[in-house]
């Protein structure tokens, strides 16, 4: 029951920031509210007992992507961009089409007896590790060339994002 | 334990809001976030099936998905900066260079 409320308290939460997120006039506070939104899906993780992601996302997402997004929301210029009307002139059609695509899943999701049919839940078999140490166990052994290419992409990223804000090209 | 359908359904409200943003508004930061909104809806989905199954993989996936966003945002934000100082604006709607 408890974990019900944590459960709706979050999401409230992460829905109503989101919609902040993209309606807001001023950059700075769609950062601000994007912040609240990771906070609160990282408190998702937290309820499902994935520590390490929860921490991963607290650290990386709020500590480093937010940081990045208020420095260039701050070197651009946002004056301007305030006054000027807020939404592509296509929106009613983005709406709708949007709003198809959540129906869609719901009657998929809650279709009853044809809804969404996962397999039983396997029964936990071995002593669980703990969930830092199986996500390393997991990420370094069966994942291992998954996590080198992702480094490759992050490396090949940084490289990329010099060459993109250097003033001029050679 | 809450059923996963919960946090399906959370995660596609997550993901609609966030293909709204990235359909409706001129401001390219603010599509750049829609887009962070997005990866994050596909994240709850991994996270409360990999905690369904008892199964670490859909953890490794999320952690390789944030990897992603952050070489996303990294380039993506260094674009707009290049964009910025050629065109001086931040409306996706104004940058139509490739617009015959």
């Amino acid at each position: 029951m408890l974990e019900l409320i944590t459960f709706g308290i979050l999401s409230v939460v992460m829905l109503v920031s989101a919609i902040l997120v993209i309606t807001r006039r001023n950059a700075v506070h769609s950062v601000i509210w994007l912040t609240v939104t990771l906070f609160a899906v990282a408190g998702i993780y937290l309820l499902q007992h994935a520590e390490f992601v929860f921490a991963v996302q607290v650290i990386l997402y709020v500590g480093g992507i937010m940081v990045l997004f208020l420095f260039v929301v701050m070197l651009v210029d946002i004056d301007t961009s305030i006054k000027q009307a807020r939404f592509a002139r296509q929106w009613q059609v983005a709406l709708v089409t949007a709003v198809l695509v959540l129906a869609q899943v719901g009657y998929v999701l809650y279709n009853h007896g044809h809804g969404l049919n996962l397999p039983p839940r396997p029964m936990v078999s071995a002593a669980p590790l703990g969930n830092t140490q199986a996500v390393g166990m997991a990420l370094y052994q069966n994942y291992m060339l998954a996590a080198e290419i992702a480094s490759l992409l992050l490396l090949v990223a940084m490289v990329g994002a010099v060459i993109m804000a250097k003033r001029k090209l050679q | 334990m809450i059923s996963p359908e919960y946090y399906i359904f959370l995660g596609s409200g997550l993901f609609t809001i966030g293909v709204i943003g990235v359909l409706t508004r001129r401001n390219i930061l603010i599509i750049l976030m829609s887009i962070e909104l997005i990866l994050n809806a596909v994240n709850i989905n991994l996270i409360a099936l990999s905690q369904y199954f008892h199964s670490v993989d859909g953890q490794v996936f999320a952690i390789l998905v944030i990897t992603d966003a952050a070489a996303e945002a990294a380039v993506g934000l260094g674009l707009i900066i290049a964009l910025f100082r050629n065109k001086e604006t931040v409306n996706a709607d104004e940058i139509d260079l490739l617009k015959w």
